[in-house]
């Protein structure tokens, strides 16, 4: 396997104009006799599919929810970046581009990065213009706050709606394209393997998650945007339906997949109260504007809480210690996440923790009340505090939120050159279910800038340079044997999980993975405990695989089938994140290994042994795949440690 | 415009227009029955009355007032016809539990057949007698013959069935009317979230005004005829 | 603080969209009232799978009010009985000891169930992709503070375009309308000056895709507000009348 990333050639501001001035195009007439599909409907896929539509590409969207405004692009909370420089606090492309890096903990590809800090202000401009009610000043002029990580305020917001907000926008545009014919739009349709032709991405095969009916779809190149892999750990952020399928399908079919022990873990979930948990819920990382975080400062007074003897309220000023203030004095309560996560847990465990398990901190707005008065905080965070309520059934107005780290995005993912194009050619990813501009850890509001970066103004270029060579190419009609041999091997997976016939149910496996995810590849990981997850990974997929137990028929829906198929590739995707971590002997962002710390337990980067992506090559089922390198190079940003201090 | 009147807001708009002019007729008929509360002997009622029946009103309005019912009730059944197919045929075994909504909203075809029903009683009361069979004494005032209107009423509420049917209708009215009449301004869009809380209270007083009216006329007929 | 109850669920079981479909009683030991109504869903369908049964498909996706993906009618109220939750936030401290719960999936002719608690929204779509836009392709778009706002509009813009698409109003509508979903979204673009431009084409060909589509006329009863898990208003509703007679009075 060849790693090229293409990387054109330039000063790194002209880099992406220079790609731009210099790539191939299709001319119209042709457009209409190119076939393209998009794989998810969230900000990525919506945005990819509506900009192909309109520029008259022939277009086959499929989305495993009923309806394409519900991928879970929606649920981002906070808002989106660009560097406007609207408040004029001294924010610019070179700025954004510079703390995007840095964020990522000096592990992304400077020149990616770059294009997406360049065309940060062409997607609000878009947005603004499809409708997208950001918030506004009395003067008529957009909002923008601060975010974690950033010293401007950069970040675009629609309420504590943003994600839903773009998306919706997407999906209109999206919607508009299906009027017009552009775009065939398939939902409940899950794409359950690519088709491969000359070595080139050609199609896909679907299931219809009504009928249970296979389906073969050709296109002449292939988008897939299907998001990241978080429920590898059962418990995360992510919607339920979330699944890495597509991207392990991928992988399995030669692409990439990098850097896949990158996760993310988000600072303000709500805690884990039960057993019966289906998933975390995140309150928004905006809060930490306003809100301090904090635990008791003697373990008694946590000993206490826990034991519900006394409550957050009865301790004052003094008898708390609000860890971020006193550990990150420039940052404060607005260091990025991981650092933010990592501090929590340590705290935690250290005994400090409340809550009733003692593995919760808390989100104080006593302060910000006092400062700003109760309806200026509700104004901001009113719907994120009526869901808090909802949940735990406490009043955040009175008591502290409690709040604790939970698994919330993906930074690794499928490996791409600089024009979005895995290392199967024809076949592009996007947003979250690639591996390119966060690096380590991503920040604040930058997965909708992303996503949308990607969709709407990458790869409607990126696609035609590849696309121009083909337009000689005609349509197949799908009965060709790759596509007939895809659907063979697709059908006889299902075939075979029905087969099973054991005693577990998919939930209880998947719950097992988790809790091995979560204890070893977690947010602390080290040798012993990585080696352990792979043995016990192992162990499970074994057990999958001969005790599954999934009742009902392939024929019609099967909740639990979907399920299951998705579960298959979880374990495969736990694995590779054990492999690679165990791989990565150093602590970088959102990968800590408590083998690489300094002496304040900060996070210690192996520059001189780590400065590259690592790229996963698929060698076969039962086989270890092959590690590759993508050397990172720095030409502009200075690596340095990062300091919130 | 061209298939306005076959669309969901069309008919609707219909129901609207065709129901706030109702609503005038009843401004107007209430306005004239008062006149029976005069303690004239009837002379102004008499004389109202005989106005209405001019041949101008008689033939130029009665037939628009009859349109304006014949939309309100043809367009009623209409829009309670197809918004129960819209329903599907499957009814919720657990019902409707949805609070804070007002019982005559949901219930406006029930309440327009009960009115449409006292509307019935009524014509044979008084618009059969008055205007076909003219089966009515007469009476001289200001040196024109004209029906007794006023003596036809007075008998009519001598009787307590009548009377107790004519409140009844009336307060039906009065039900149908507290949602009827916001309904009809937030159908022709002019309403918001502060209009409709004007329009709520508007239409309320109002239902209740002309509803309480029409009562008060008729305990009063009964009870001064009793008494005097 | 923790508390179990036991349940009595009458559920709509229904194979397929074709099927006659019916209710089933099971019931349901130790229920934690600190779960969400899902998370007791997925404690009975892991009791029927362990039964060897199939169970009860539901719509759900995010499982914080977001998505819109979540539906249920459950005691005669879409959504619940609680207010302002979707049914994945609503939790089962709402309910009590061995109390019975009806579930039923959302009924309308507009959505035809295609499995057990599932239901078919696709309708919404096509509403939306008969006007709910803007007409702008990507790119060649002026800069975004080009056209001031009014925060006002801004923001009465953003309660209208907070509707999930969860379909509750027309659940529990008496006539199966669609109002509340197309008046959230005409208001929404008709309230911004880039959505102004196509506000009368919009108003006209989203209320011809809903009545074309078999969605019931309003009413004005309001219910659907009362149960939209976003508030959003029937304030909307008068514009979009304003929008739609304006536009079609001009024509």
């Amino acid at each position: 396997m060849k790693l090229d990333s293409r990387i054109p050639e330039g000063p790194l501001a002209e880099k992406w104009n220079n790609y731009k001035a210099n790539q191939k195009l299709v001319n119209p007439a042709n457009k209409r006799n190119l076939d393209i599909i998009v794989i998810g409907t969230g900000l990525a896929g919506a945005s990819a599919a509506a900009s192909f539509g309109e520029m008259g590409f022939k277009v086959k969207n499929f989305t495993i929810q009923d309806s394409p405004r519900r991928a879970h692009s929606i649920a981002a909370q906070g808002g989106i970046n660009a560097a406007k420089n609207y408040p004029n606090d001294g924010d610019s492309v070179h700025r954004l581009f510079y703390d995007t890096v840095k964020g990522g903990d000096y592990r992304a590809r400077e020149a990616n990065v770059y294009r997406l800090a360049s065309v940060s202000n062409d997607i609000i401009d878009q947005c603004v213009a499809q409708g997208v009610p950001f918030a506004r000043e009395y003067g008529g002029m957009l909002d923008n706050r601060s975010f974690g990580g950033a010293q401007v305020s950069r970040t675009f917001y629609a309420k504590g709606q943003t994600g839903q907000q773009l998306l919706i926008g997407a999906y209109q545009a999206l919607m508009r394209q299906v009027n017009a014919g552009t775009v065939e739009m398939h939902t409940r349709t899950e794409v359950v393997d690519y088709v491969i032709v000359d070595g080139k991405a050609r199609g896909v095969i679907t299931r219809d998650l009504v009928t249970g009916e296979f389906s073969r779809h050709f296109g002449h190149a292939v988008v897939m945007a299907t998001g990241g892999y978080g429920n590898t750990f059962f418990l995360s952020t992510n919607a339920m339906g979330s699944n890495g399928s597509a991207a392990i399908k991928a992988y399995e079919k030669g692409a990439a997949f990098a850097n896949p022990c990158y996760a993310q873990i988000h600072p303000t979930c709500i805690p884990v109260h039960g057993e019966f948990q289906s998933k975390l819920t995140l309150m928004s990382e905006s809060l930490r504007n306003d809100g301090r975080i904090w635990v008791p400062k003697k373990k008694e007074d946590a000993e206490a809480i826990r034991a519900g003897k006394k409550k957050a309220t009865d301790l004052s000023e003094d008898e708390r210690d609000y860890y971020l203030e006193r550990r990150y004095p420039a940052f404060g309560n607005l260091v990025p996440r991981d650092v933010a996560s990592r501090a929590a847990k340590e705290r935690c465990d250290a005994g400090f923790g409340v809550g009733t398990t003692g593995l919760a901190v808390y989100l104080d707005f006593k302060t910000s009340i006092e400062r700003l008065g109760e309806d200026t905080i509700r104004a901001r965070y009113g719907n994120l505090f009526q869901m808090y309520e909802k949940i735990v059934d406490d009043n955040p107005y009175a008591e502290p939120m409690m709040i604790y780290p939970a698994i919330h995005y993906t930074m690794g993912g499928i490996w791409v050159d600089y024009e979005l194009q895995t290392t199967v050619p024809g076949l592009f990813s996007a947003g979250e279910a690639n591996f390119s501009d966060h690096g380590a850890n991503r920040l604040g509001a930058s997965a909708l800038m992303q996503g949308l970066a990607d969709g709407y103004f990458v790869l409607p270029f990126t696609i035609q340079n590849y696309l121009a060579d083909d337009i000689r190419t005609p349509r197949m009609t799908g009965d060709e044997k790759e596509f007939v041999e895809a659907e063979k091997a697709a059908k006889a997976k299902f075939e075979k999980l029905m087969s099973i016939k054991g005693s577990r149910s998919v939930d209880s496996l998947h719950k097992e993975l988790g809790l091995v995810m979560w204890d070893f590849v977690g947010m602390a990981r080290n040798k012993k405990g990585l080696e352990e997850a792979i043995e016990k990974i192992a162990a499970i997929k074994k057990e999958f695989w001969t005790n599954v137990k999934i009742p009902g028929s392939d024929k019609g829906m099967n909740v639990e089938l979907e399920k299951a198929s998705r579960l298959a590739d979880f374990i495969t995707t736990g694995d590779l994140m054990a492999r690679d971590a165990l791989n990565r002997e150093e602590s970088c962002g959102g990968h800590f290994r408590e083998e690489y710390q300094t002496e304040e337990g900060e996070a210690k980067r192996q520059d001189d042994k780590f400065t590259y992506a690592a790229c996963w090559e698929y060698k076969g089922e039962d086989k270890a795949p092959e590690l590759h390198k993508e050397e990172l190079k720095f030409e502009v940003v200075k690596v340095a440690q990062r300091n919130y201090k | 415009m061209s298939n306005l009147l076959s669309s969901s807001i069309g008919r609707k708009l219909l129901m609207s227009l065709s129901g706030l002019f109702l609503i005038t007729f009843l401004v107007v008929h209430l306005s004239i029955n008062l006149l029976l509360l005069i303690p004239d002997g009837g002379e102004a009622f008499n004389v109202a009355a005989n106005f209405m029946a001019l041949p101008l009103i008689k033939f130029g309005l009665q037939p628009v007032l009859a349109l304006g019912f014949i939309v309100h009730i043809a367009y009623g059944a209409i829009l309670t016809a197809k918004n129960n197919k819209a329903r599907g045929n499957n009814k919720y075994a657990s019902g409707n539990n949805t609070k804070e909504v007002m019982w005559a909203s949901k219930n406006m075809a029930v309440l327009g057949v009960t009115i449409l029903a006292f509307l019935a009683v009524h014509m044979v009361d008084y618009w059969i007698p008055l205007q076909i069979t003219h089966a009515v004494g007469s009476v001289t005032i200001g040196g024109v013959e004209m029906h007794d209107t006023y003596s036809l009423v007075a008998a009519n509420f001598q009787n307590p069935l009548k009377v107790v049917l004519y409140v009844i209708g009336s307060l039906g009215l009065a039900v149908h009317l507290t949602h009827g009449f916001w309904s009809a301004f937030q159908t022709l869009g002019a309403s918001n979230t502060i209009w409709r809380k004007r329009w709520t209270v508007i239409g309320t007083v109002f239902a209740w005004v002309v509803s309480l009216g029409f009562c008060v006329i008729a305990i009063a007929m009964y009870a001064c005829g009793s008494c005097c | 603080m923790e508390n179990n109850i036991s349940l009595t669920l009458k559920v709509w079981r229904q194979s397929d969209s074709k099927a006659k479909g019916g209710f089933e009683t099971y019931k349901l030991e130790t229920v934690s009232t600190d779960s969400s109504f899902l998370e007791m869903m997925d404690i009975l369908n892991e009791q029927l799978v362990g039964e060897g049964k199939e169970p009860v498909a539901f719509d759900h996706d995010c499982r914080e009010g977001i998505c819109g993906m979540c539906s249920l009618y459950i005691n005669g109220r879409p959504h619940g009985p609680d207010d302002d939750v979707t049914t994945c936030q609503l939790h089962m401290r709402k309910f009590k000891n061995n109390e019975t719960i009806t579930i039923e999936p959302w009924r309308s002719a507009g959505f035809p169930v295609i499995k057990d608690l599932i239901v078919d929204r696709t309708a919404f779509d096509q509403i939306i992709a008969a006007g709910g836009y803007t007409s702008v392709s990507t790119g060649g778009v002026p800069d975004a503070n080009a056209l001031p706002i009014p925060k006002d509009d801004a923001d009465e813009a953003m309660d209208a375009a907070s509707c999930i698409g969860c379909g509750a109003c027309v659940a529990t509508c008496k006539n199966g309308s669609a109002m509340l979903f197309v008046s959230a979204k005409v208001s929404h673009l008709a309230l911004l000056p880039q959505g102004q431009v196509e506000a009368a084409l919009r108003a006209k060909a989203m209320v011809g895709k809903m009545d074309e589509l078999g969605f019931g006329a309003c009413t004005n009863t309001g219910a659907c507000e009362v149960e939209c898990p976003k508030g959003v208003s029937i304030a909307n509703i008068a514009r979009l009348n304003r929008e739609y007679l304006s536009a079609k009075l001009k024509d």
